[in-house]
């Protein structure tokens, strides 16, 4: 987060247009459409809506979802700082590309993204690597579009660490890894749970580069934003809605459950 | 929430041992991850020669797809730039009752999938949808249109402008809108002389953030687009449709222009974002 | 380079302005001077056959003032996009009940089908892709549940293709003398064997061609475009096999229904069938051969009449509760692992 300099606010001319136009904006944009998908889900009643939600297939895609990114948020966090680390306290030839690569799976498509992993780890591999199809594959999926959170959450932390609390740790003996472990990790772990936060909640909802490599396998490799997809085409809108209010409704707890955590962290 | 921050300071060497296996471990995770995907698809959309490539980007479906995604683009980041900037002046300079909510609103398009992003539209804005309905009695009609596409991109691009310009907005203080005001400047004087061009490299640096956002929606197109050639079919559904089509030639040379237009837009946004920093 | 709140204000309206115009020429359907446009939304496999069908349309005197936009994508999703107010004229799906879905919404006239076709423009029969050379000899349905044999079929819940698939599998597994039960556990059997269910029939093929399976289940037509698009696979016709027919109408809405009458006419006359025919489909009309040779009459034709209808299977099979299709997937589910 920026350091704020001390500049009063006030309300001042035009911010009353201002919000009004603002709200406005969010209104018709943003609030109303996911306010509608709220309603739809429950416009046949909360039994019908849950039941949609509960349903054999759909239950199946939200568990297996919600697994996979789970471990795809965990992997995040240690290679993400890792990364992070690396990008801080290291340097080598390149590594001003691989700064700029970070941030690519942001700005690319997420079908091209599962293009290029389907013909890099799927039938026509030239590494003879096929794991298309299969859970993994969803796993590589999330891991592409969600490399850069916890990195550049991280990222800024690293680089304002103050390095005079690890050089008095190291000179009253402790070893490197207890530095790491006692002294940087504490601070750092905030930004990690916001990157985690933030990945969790890109990966649940992730369509199209999964859409291209997981074969859609119901039961099986089918995560909750295909089902959803599938459902909309159905016809039933209803349950369609359930399920998105469903996924809506996780990443809001998970974000909040988040914040709550790293405002005590950050307190303690 | 979120700002991509550049390393301004010099690597800092660390003492820890091990340093060349976290780089190897690290270097090595991106290689796989990042690096030979991407080399791949550069392979696999140039192996045939740029002559291929070229053909595939000359047929009328690729030129008509390329001018509908800049037009959907162009109008969503118009819009959220806007918006990005109002916002931005709004959270941080001005207070007022519910000015945190708005914070944590304009975050919101974040976390949303973009199915849902594309539900969500088409319930409001289809022909049954409360909008939508009324829209279509007069003959507007949003989704499976050109307009419905814009929405969903400004939908999933809308965070962007807000957070590359408030942060820089916060740090730069407002000394020099004060001074500009006790001069007697007006409200929208000041904003034209003294905002603006102090944010302009995190403006343009947003822009740049969301038209690539922009250009690359997929998931919420997909639901919201009638893909009628030559109207609303984006690039990114054109690389499903050539896909489908065994135009894999047409499907990689889309798939590498629209990564170096990622790439181009980091490249640019990276430098424009160090130098908004610098002058903080 | 400087986004002056000027050039902002400007840009701002120039693209409400670009905005506005593709807005009303998207959902206006005509130009100036007489011309027509007619909005074609299909399901995704005669977009090859449309492009011909189109051009020989406009040469013809009906057809002289006639403009086109086109829509290709899944049967299902094109079904539900009309459905949900996306324009248009002439709709073709793969399956009769994408074309109920229209009806129910008053979007299609309850007789789109009391003509003389039944409101079927095109046929096709399900079929066996297998690689070239078929290397793992492939011929009949019992084939695809052998151990270790890879089929590839789309997800029925989502695609219509994967519709016509199953019902072929059980309509000729009834037609070899199994029971109800017997039939419905070579479906199971048969799904043992599928490690990847796509989104639509397009999508299945496509990950055939590029190295799945060993064999997949498809269209007739869809086999022939591959071939034609220089896939190198080949495919196989059983002898008991499910007729497919793939209807097409005129909508309710439609600003132009005389120009729209006109084009399907032209789809039904022997010219028309005639295009279709080389691209691979199955013509209606009668007198009709594709220039590669007519296509093999299968002993062991059946239609979708001899399973008691869509309405009447669908839910049998597709239910999403207790369809057998659900039980399957459902079971396969939790005992399969990879």
């Amino acid at each position: 987060m920026s350091r704020r300099r001390n500049s009063a606010r006030r309300a001042g001319q035009g911010t009353g247009i201002g919000v009004g136009l603002a709200t406005l904006y969010l209104s018709l944009l943003v609030l109303l459409p996911l306010g509608a998908v709220a309603w739809k889900a429950q416009s046949g009643g909360l039994a019908h809506a849950w039941g949609q939600v509960t349903a054999p297939q759909p239950w199946a895609a939200l568990k297996m979802t919600l697994a996979v990114s789970v471990v795809v948020t965990l992997i995040n966090v240690i290679t993400g700082t890792l990364i992070a680390w690396v990008l801080v306290r290291d340097d080598f030839a390149g590594k001003r590309a691989v700064e700029l690569l970070i941030d690519l799976p942001f700005a690319l498509p997420t079908i091209v993204a599962g293009l290029v992993l389907l013909s890099l780890y799927g039938p026509t591999s030239p590494l003879h690597v096929d794991i298309a199809f299969t859970r993994l594959a969803i796993g590589l999926a999330l891991l592409f579009v969600t490399l850069p959170f916890v990195v550049r959450t991280v990222q800024p932390v690293l680089m304002e660490l103050d390095r005079d609390m690890e050089s008095a740790a190291a000179l009253l003996g402790a070893s490197g890894l207890a530095v790491v472990r006692r002294v940087v990790l504490p601070n750092l772990l905030p930004a990690m749970l916001t990157g985690a936060g933030l990945a969790f909640g890109r990966a649940i909802g992730e369509f199209g580069s999964v859409s291209l490599l997981s074969g859609n396998l119901p039961f099986h490799t089918e995560v909750s934003a295909v089902n959803i997809y599938n459902q909309i085409q159905s016809d039933n809108p209803v349950g369609a809605a359930a399920q998105s209010t469903m996924l809506l409704a996780i990443a809001a707890v998970v974000l909040l459950a988040l914040g709550l955590y790293r405002r005590r962290a950050s307190r303690g | 929430m979120v700002s991509i921050e550049v390393p301004a300071v010099a690597a800092q060497k660390t003492p820890i041992r091990g340093k060349y296996l976290l780089r190897v471990v690290a270097l090595g995770y991106l290689a796989l991850l990042l690096l030979l995907p991407m080399a791949l698809l550069c392979y696999r959309a140039f192996g045939h020669g740029l002559g291929a490539l070229w053909s595939s980007f000359t047929t009328s479906e690729a030129r008509s797809a390329v001018v509908v995604t800049l037009i959907v683009a162009g109008c969503a980041v118009a819009l959220n730039t806007v918006f990005g900037v109002g916002a931005a002046i709004l959270l941080v300079r001005r207070s007022f009752p519910g000015r945190r909510i708005l914070d944590v609103l304009v975050d919101i398009p974040q976390a949303v999938s973009p199915i849902v992003v594309g539900l969500a539209l088409i319930l409001v804005y289809g022909k049954f949808g409360i909008v939508g309905g009324w829209l279509e009695r007069h003959g507007i009609q949003l989704i499976f249109s050109l307009p419905g596409i814009v929405l969903a991109t400004a939908f999933v691009s809308l965070p962007l402008v807000v957070r590359a310009v408030a942060p820089v907005l916060a740090e730069l203080g407002d000394e020099q809108e004060q001074a500009a005001r006790t001069l007697g400047a007006s409200a929208w004087h000041t904003f034209r002389r003294v905002t603006l061009p102090s944010i302009r490299d995190a403006l343009v640096y947003g822009v740049v953030l969301a038209l690539a956002r922009s250009l690359g929606e997929y998931g919420a197109v997909t639901v919201v687009s009638g893909r009628v050639v030559g109207k609303t079919l984006t690039m990114t559904l054109l690389i499903d449709d050539r896909l489908q089509n065994f135009d894999q030639q047409a499907a990689y040379s889309m798939a590498v222009l629209l990564a170096l237009l990622a790439v181009g837009a980091l490249l640019i946004s990276r430098r424009l974002q160090s130098r908004a920093r610098r002058l903080v | 380079m400087v986004a002056m709140p000027r050039t902002v204000v400007a840009l701002v309206l120039a693209s409400t302005a670009v905005v506005a115009t593709a807005c009303s020429s998207s959902t206006a359907s005509s130009a100036g001077g007489g011309d027509v446009t007619l909005n074609l939304v299909a399901y995704s496999t005669p977009a090859p056959a449309y492009a011909k069908l189109i051009a020989a349309f406009q040469k013809t005197a009906a057809g002289e003032h006639v403009k086109f936009t086109q829509s290709y994508g899944a049967s299902g999703d094109q079904s539900n996009a009309v459905a949900n107010g996306q324009a248009a004229d002439v709709v073709e799906f793969s399956l009769e009940t994408d074309m109920t879905k229209l009806v129910k919404k008053n979007l299609v006239a309850d007789d789109w089908n009391a003509g003389q076709y039944h409101g079927f423009v095109t046929d096709s029969v399900v079929v066996f892709v297998v690689r070239k050379g078929n290397p793992k000899d492939i011929k009949d349905w019992p084939d695809l549940v052998k151990s270790g044999i890879k089929v590839l079929t789309p997800n029925p819940f989502s695609s219509g293709s994967a519709r016509w698939n199953i019902l072929g599998a059980y309509g000729a597994a009834k037609k070899a003398g199994d029971s109800d039960q017997q039939a419905g556990d070579y479906l199971t059997s048969l799904f043992k064997n599928v490690p990847v269910q796509d989104a639509s029939g397009a999508k299945a093929l496509t990950d055939f061609t590029s190295g799945t399976g060993d064999v997949l289940i498809s269209y007739e037509n869809e086999a022939i475009y591959a071939q034609q698009k220089k896939q190198s696979v080949d495919y196989v016709v059983p002898n008991d096999t499910l007729l497919i027919e793939n209807p097409i109408a005129v909508t309710t809405t439609t600003k132009h229904p005389q120009q729209a009458e006109a084009f399907l006419d032209f789809l039904y006359s022997k010219a028309g069938q005639q295009i279709f025919a080389d691209t691979g489909y199955r013509p209606v009309v009668q007198g009709v051969t594709p220039k590669t040779g007519a296509f093999p009459t299968p002993s062991g034709l059946f239609t979708i009449g001899d399973l008691g209808g869509w309405h009447a299977a669908t839910t049998k099979f597709f239910d999403p509760t207790n369809g057998v299709l659900t039980k399957i997937e459902k079971s396969l589910g939790v005992s399969t692992t990879k």
